[in-house]
């Protein structure tokens, strides 16, 4: 059993009311960080706890901290993203839903440290009954002095706002986030300028994921460097993984990132194996956007080394034979999965939440989706597979925010990976309609190279 | 600031020193020639523009002097700025080039290439853009997206087919009135321009986002169908206006007046007016004025020799055009290697020759010879 920092309390009956919250501890970090720390040595534990941002690109969530303007009479703010949209991702859904106070003490410490007064929650517009549970909790914690004017009679002044989107995955980009946030359409900002110098209405701004404001109740509550020791590497502390796919126990499990891929998806403890005894072929391991991994690959790094549930071991290799770990969404194929279909499917997504802003993403998603749905419908020539790789390497890296390459890599990957499957599609285009490529050798031990 | 802070950039091995702020493209086009990006979204008049067509990515390969590290990705360089010591490849780069050419390829895959009869040919930025970057067949084979006619009023026209999304008439209908009526409906690749609710543009400046539409999208109604541009000559006029400066172009075939618009430098940008402001022009000008009685004649325009408007009319344009001192400074001084010099592959061209003379599969000779029984 894993070290349990977010979701120990999870299975404690009532967790989502705040008397049960508090009895179980809860509100000791902002008694602890109000009380005993200022801004800056919050800022310095988050520091040393080595926290990387659960949002997906992993960044090192102090030095993001860090670099927040603060010029004299401007306010600042920190917006909580809950607008969690990826495909295969939903740990801050169950975060929110069933321990909506965690995020609201990390939210009170964190805008603390950040001296933000009013401080925003935006959550996607699906998740409706979360806002309702978000702002019960906001109210409990407003009834009891946690939130408002003077916490704690230190002075600091803090209101939390639920602000509820559309329905964009776009708008999980922070800057677009800031732009629908402020009431216009959400197209992501061109930076610089950053959202910390001039974020929401020109206010130096923080934006960060739930996962990782929740993981500030943790820091704050052990110290930062007893945060640090758990973990290897720079994958410090634990991380919700929310498994889903062809896997016998699908959900959310908190890991300490020190667990091999393989323990996790066959262990009775996680994902307890493929459903019906049935073979892995391949898994996106951090949400729909990040390389998809073939099961040789996705076990064994192309070194042969074991490869852990971490920042550094999935991504070991590069996009080459590695992957990323993302936002935690980890998506399991089983043989009877369909690569050419996994793919097209996510392509759709990214064509219909592209913003439309720069060209490369607005055409070139729809014309891969075109191509794709060719493909897998058996009209496609052997010609289209480098087309589409020639597309893919023409959005990624020329636009404005990271969608386009969000769009680009789980169709570089699929075709780096499993070009044999899009050429059998291809070849057989009647047989591709009825019956499936299968495993092949994706699950052979690969060749290394000297 | 101010003088004092002058940033050395080389852009294509060609040092300027501009202005802290100055945004590569700006110290781009302050060199000039080809060493400037296209910019197709970017407009400098307009607050807010730039970032979004992509056209104009550079490469960065030397930070600043402080900072000497390459930026990873290419960047927009109308919406970066120059720092001290930085090194662009525009030009130069070869991914800058391949990059440049995806994006032009993106531009053009929806859109309807019905230059024959759009009102915009011949002063297109789309257009030269794909002469300049794009490939000569298209590598789409899907039906081209098509919208719902909108009607923007008696005055405007769209083409919503046509259009890049560039949002410049957004930030002009921002930027130039009071209320804007008109945006950007949907999203992604149905994202569209359109009004609300059934509306037409009738603010007395929104006749500018004609203007600043880089490609056919939003035409002149008044205009319409009334002439090819290379056919027309342009004049630059004046009249005594209320409400704007009254600094126009007039573009006449004889005595008649076909439109109207606001003059343009050489990036198909508004001029600014002797006073420094942004010459736009009110709907009055623009639409109403079409007698020549109504304005002040300054004279013809200079256009440039490059534009398909010019057809070699005016004066000094007539010659081959020499490869500009721009390039040579990019190369280092080495003159430009032509990939085919039509002096050495032809007879043509070459003026002790008679050209009747010449040996090929064709020439006025053979022509007449067997054509006699006709006579």
């Amino acid at each position: 059993m894993g070290v349990k920092l977010l979701l120990d309390k999870a299975n404690v009956p009532g967790i989502r009311s705040y008397e049960v919250y508090r009895r179980e501890g809860g509100y000791r970090s902002v008694e602890k960080a109000l009380k005993e720390m200022n801004p800056e040595s919050i800022v310095e534990e988050v520091k040393k706890s080595g926290l990387r941002g659960r949002g997906g690109a992993g960044f090192p969530t102090g030095m993001k901290w860090s670099f927040i303007a603060k010029p004299e009479g401007v306010p600042r703010h920190l917006v909580c993203n809950a607008d969690e949209s990826e495909p295969g991702t939903f740990k801050d859904r169950y975060l929110m839903e069933f321990i909506p106070h965690l995020l609201l003490e990390g939210l009170i410490v964190s805008s603390f440290a950040l001296g933000s007064n009013d401080t925003y929650i935006y959550i996607r517009g699906e998740y409706a009954w979360i806002t309702d549970i978000l702002e019960d909790a906001i109210k409990e914690a407003n009834a009891n002095g946690w939130l408002g004017k003077n916490i704690l009679g230190t002075g600091f002044d803090c209101n939390i706002y639920v602000q509820r989107g559309a329905g964009a995955y776009i708008c999980g980009e922070e800057t677009a986030l800031i732009e629908s946030l402020e009431g216009k359409r959400g197209n992501p900002r061109i930076k610089p300028p950053f959202p910390a110098i001039q974020g929401l209405w020109q206010r130096p701004t923080v934006v960060n994921n739930v996962e990782t404001l929740a993981a500030i109740v943790p820091i704050i509550n052990l110290g930062g460097d007893e945060y640090a020791k758990i973990g290897v590497g720079r994958s410090t502390g634990t991380k919700l993984i929310s498994a889903c796919g062809n896997i016998n126990k699908p959900g959310v499990y908190e890991i300490d990132m020190t667990i091999s891929v393989e323990e996790f998806i066959y262990s009775d403890e996680y994902c307890g194996g493929i459903k019906g005894g049935k073979q892995l072929k391949a898994c996106i391991p951090g949400g729909s956007s990040v390389p998809i991994l073939p099961a040789n690959l996705l076990l064994k790094t192309a070194k042969g080394e074991t490869r852990y549930m971490n920042y550094e071991s999935l991504s070991d290799g590069g996009f080459a034979t590695g992957s990323m770990l993302g936002s935690g969404g980890f998506i399991v194929l089983d043989e009877d999965q369909c690569i050419v279909k996994n793919t097209l499917t996510l392509a759709r997504f990214y064509r219909h939440e592209s913003c439309g802003q720069c060209s490369p993403c607005r055409e070139g998603t729809g014309w891969m989706e075109k191509i794709l749905y060719k493909i897998e419908h058996g009209q496609g020539t052997i010609a289209d597979i480098d087309l589409l790789w020639d597309i893919q390497r023409k959005i990624e890296g020329n636009t404005i925010c990271p969608l386009g390459d969000a769009a680009a890599w789980p169709v570089a990957a699929a075709i780096r990976h499993f070009r044999d499957e899009f050429e059998w599609h291809i070849n057989n285009p009647v047989l591709s309609q009825t019956s499936n490529f299968g495993l092949q050798h994706y699950a052979d031990p690969i060749h290394v190279p000297a | 600031m101010s003088e004092q802070n002058l940033f050395k950039v080389t852009i294509d091995n060609i040092t300027i020193e501009v202005p802290a702020g100055t945004t590569v493209l700006q110290a781009a086009r302050l060199i000039g020639g080809q060493v400037a990006p296209p910019a197709m979204c970017f407009y400098s008049k307009l607050q807010g523009s730039g970032g979004k067509c992509r056209t104009c990515l550079v490469e960065v390969s030397k930070g600043s002097e402080k900072d000497p590290r390459p930026m990873p990705k290419l960047v927009a360089s109308c919406r970066t700025t120059v720092m001290d010591g930085m090194e662009v490849k525009n030009i130069t780069s070869e991914k800058v080039i391949e990059a440049r050419a995806g994006v032009v390829e993106f531009l053009l895959l929806n859109h309807p290439l019905d230059c024959p009869i759009c009102d915009q040919a011949g002063e297109c930025h789309l257009q030269d853009l794909s002469f300049d970057h794009g490939k000569a067949e298209t590598r789409y084979e899907f039906q081209r997206r098509t919208f719902k006619k909108h009607d923007l009023g008696k005055n405007i026209q769209l083409h919503m087919t046509r259009c890049i999304l560039c949002y410049r008439c957004v930030f002009t209908a921002d930027q130039l009135t009071n209320k804007r009526v008109h945006g950007i409906l949907d999203r992604g690749d149905h994202a569209e321009i359109a009004t609300h609710i059934e509306k037409s543009l009738d603010n007395e400046f929104i006749g500018n986002v004609i203007d600043v539409c880089p490609v056919g999208a939003l035409t002149d109604k008044t205009f319409r169908f009334k002439n090819r541009v290379w056919f027309l000559k342009p004049m630059d006029a004046h009249r005594d206006c209320p409400t704007c400066s009254g600094r126009v172009t007039l573009w006449n075939r004889g005595d008649e007046v076909y439109r109207v618009t606001a003059r343009k430098d050489q990036w198909g940008e508004i001029e600014d007016t002797p006073e420094g402001k942004p010459g736009w022009i009110c709907n009055t000008c623009r639409f109403d004025k079409k007698e020549t009685a109504d304005w002040i004649i300054e004279g013809p325009r200079e256009i440039s020799r490059q534009s398909v408007i010019a057809q070699g009319h005016y004066a000094g344009n007539i010659g081959t055009t020499k490869p500009t001192e721009t390039f040579l400074a990019v190369n280092d001084g080495r003159a430009p290697h032509l990939l085919m010099d039509i002096h050495d592959e032809s007879e043509v061209n070459q003026p002790n020759i008679h050209l009747g003379k010449i040996q090929g599969p064709s020439h006025g000779e053979t022509f007449n010879t067997n054509n006699t029984h006709k006579a």
